[in-house]
């Protein structure tokens, strides 16, 4: 797992698209808290975390889409499956990697903070539950980038599909409106991403909200290795 | 060890691998012989666990891949028939990725030193694989396979896309692999098989057609005397004067190999031996003999025999030479123009009918010459 989970790291930044996935990512975080924070005067980060849930919905497949395609496509998962290696190993490896790229993204938001903690005190609990809040949410879009991305050869196309779902993750809500039937606003309440989030970047810290995006990638990163297996079946 | 139990693959309806049963010893060098598509592939992805068979089991020293499968893919260094490499790594870096990835526990330094100078591959460790040309990463592909010293090698075919010196060099480590370890290889070319195996077995569109070892499997399909000779003298006289020996079953006419030369492929009676009298009468000519030698039954023509689908048809040569044949009645009766001659025997592997093998022929031809005898020459 370590071994698989260093590689992927140092691929991130052999490649661009360790590069390109932290530039975005900073060009937008650095973008709201400009307009949310520097130029409305305010220490209340929330603004911004709101912002980048949808920021996240369009940057997460570039950071998954090549995973294991990519691995497939250069039949260099035939090393990795021969290897006397478990396959949640490769998965979590995998997953790890891209989480690990994701998170140092996301720490430059903390940098935001401090710097205007010189100024100002801002609300640090509601700051690092937000954070939490981001990093929960990131790993659940990752996983299920990863998924998408073990179901072909083709990076484009996982890119592609993980794009549609996270579409589909964000419309959700506006989807949820439009419905008559209470026991689908219902379920489609529960598994709302953005409520969830949202409790976040209000300030409520709920251990449903948490354990939910945890689930969330825990199902999808099964889900990936079962994915897999079924690949030797076939 | 490996022992295969009447393995079975489908791929959905295609029978790909059809209860195929075969053991190989410690120490022995296995060729997997077969046209494309036989299944050799599928065979060797399911000996290494990257497939799992629909039937039949595979032991790895005892141990089922299905059933332990950490421990079975811990003594199996496997060569898939692409290069599992990945293009955005270094050769050391690919190398140091596959050591951790198999949770080697010999001391890295000395170990990879050690592997890299077996494929020869050192002077070029630090060079990115993309920049590497087939051949260097057929053999960082072979040296990631031997990583850890695994106990069973398996190399899908490992030469494939090399140049004639890299082929001779590939072979001869791979001999030398075969003293420290189980190899299995796969290959479409006969004359590698028969230059490194022991022990051949032939798979055709997933059966298994002949598991014997190399010589005793060409000994026993040529049961008939064959010769090759090289006779410095006119075609159509020595031809007559030859095929006039008692004794002689067949004489085909292979045309000018050398300037002023004719050479042929003489079969002789079971119980016959018809040289002494050749090299009398030819020496009462004086056409002097430049070469004889014994030509056994070339593995590619005991492969043809073995997978003809329809066994009653002749194969391919013994068509061939019947053609000849006539051709040379033909010049005997009415003294035709040479030109229709033009039908050589030599030239089964450009009618093979493996795809891929006219292109492997030239680059074979040397090496036969020194491995094979010059067999169907």
């Amino acid at each position: 797992m370590l071994a698989i989970f260093r590689r992927e790291v140092s691929t991130y930044f052999t490649s661009p698209i360790g590069y390109i996935f932290l530039a975005v990512y900073y060009f937008f975080s650095g973008y709201y808290f400009y307009g949310y924070n520097l130029y409305m005067g305010t220490t209340d980060m929330s603004m911004v975390f709101q912002a980048l849930f949808s920021v996240l919905m369009f940057i997460v497949p570039i950071l998954t889409m090549r995973l294991l395609s990519e691995d497939k496509r250069q039949k260099t998962d035939q090393a990795l499956l021969t290897a006397p290696v478990r396959l949640s190993s490769i998965v979590v490896g995998k997953f790890l990697a891209a989480f690990l790229i994701f998170a140092i993204g996301v720490a430059m938001t903390l940098v935001y903070a401090v710097v205007m903690s010189a100024f100002a005190q801002p609300d640090w609990i509601m700051v690092l539950g937000n954070v939490l809040g981001l990093l929960l949410l990131g790993a659940a879009l990752i996983s299920i980038g990863l998924f998408i991305s073990s179901l072909t050869e083709n990076q484009v196309v996982a890119a592609v599909g993980s794009f549609a779902i996270m579409m589909i993750i964000m419309m959700l809500d506006g989807v949820i409106s439009a419905i008559s039937w209470e026991w689908l606003t219902a379920i489609m309440n529960i598994i709302s991403f953005s409520t969830r989030y949202t409790d976040f970047t209000n300030g409520i810290f709920d251990i449903s909200n948490v354990l939910f995006f945890i689930s969330v990638a825990v199902i999808f990163n099964f889900l990936t290795v079962r994915v897999l297996e079924k690949k030797r079946w076939s | 060890m490996i022992e295969v139990k009447n393995l079975t693959k489908n791929y959905g309806s295609k029978r790909a691998v059809d209860n195929i049963s075969f053991t190989v010893n410690d120490g022995e060098i296995l060729g997997f012989l077969g046209p494309n598509g036989a299944g050799k592939s599928t065979t060797m992805n399911i000996l290494t666990g990257y497939l799992s068979s629909t039937e039949g089991e595979v032991k790895i020293d005892g141990i089922d891949i299905l059933e332990d499968p950490m421990n079975a893919k811990k003594k199996i260094g496997y060569l898939p028939e692409q290069p599992p490499l990945y293009l955005d790594m270094t050769v050391m870096g690919y190398l140091n990725f596959m050591y951790d990835l198999k949770r080697c526990k010999i001391p890295r330094k000395s170990h990879l030193k050690e592997i890299c100078g077996l494929v020869k591959i050192t002077e070029i460790s630090g060079r990115l694989i993309r920049n590497l040309s087939k051949g260097y990463r057929q053999r960082v592909g072979l040296a990631q396979a031997m990583i850890g010293n695994p106990d069973v090698l398996i190399l899908d075919e490992p030469t494939v896309g090399l140049d004639p010196k890299q082929i001779i060099e590939i072979r001869n480590l791979i001999k030398k692999l075969g003293k420290r370890h189980t190899v299995i290889l796969s290959s479409h070319i006969l004359p590698e098989v028969q230059a490194t195996c022991d022990r051949v077995i032939v798979i055709n569109k997933g059966v298994l057609v002949a598991d014997d070892t190399t010589d005793s499997l060409s000994h026993k399909m040529s049961s008939d005397h064959r010769y090759t000779l090289r006779v410095d003298g006119p075609e159509k006289e020595v031809l007559k004067v030859i095929s006039s020996i008692p004794g002689m079953a067949r004489v085909d006419s292979l045309g000018e190999k050398e300037a002023g030369t004719c050479d042929f492929l003489f079969e002789m009676d079971e119980d016959a031996d018809v040289r002494r009298e050749l090299f009398a009468r030819l020496a009462d000519r004086n056409w002097p003999i430049l070469g004889l030698r014994s030509s056994e039954l070339s593995l590619e023509e005991i492969f043809l025999k073995l997978t003809k689908d329809d066994s009653a048809e002749l194969p391919m040569t013994q068509q061939k030479q019947v053609e000849v044949k006539q051709t040379v009645a033909k010049i005997l009766g009415d003294d035709m123009q040479p030109e229709v001659e033009k039908v050589p025997v030599d030239d089964v592997s450009e009618d093979a009918p493996a795809p891929d093998s006219d292109s492997e022929a030239p680059e074979d031809s040397k090496t036969e010459e020194q491995t094979n005898d010059g067999g169907e020459k």
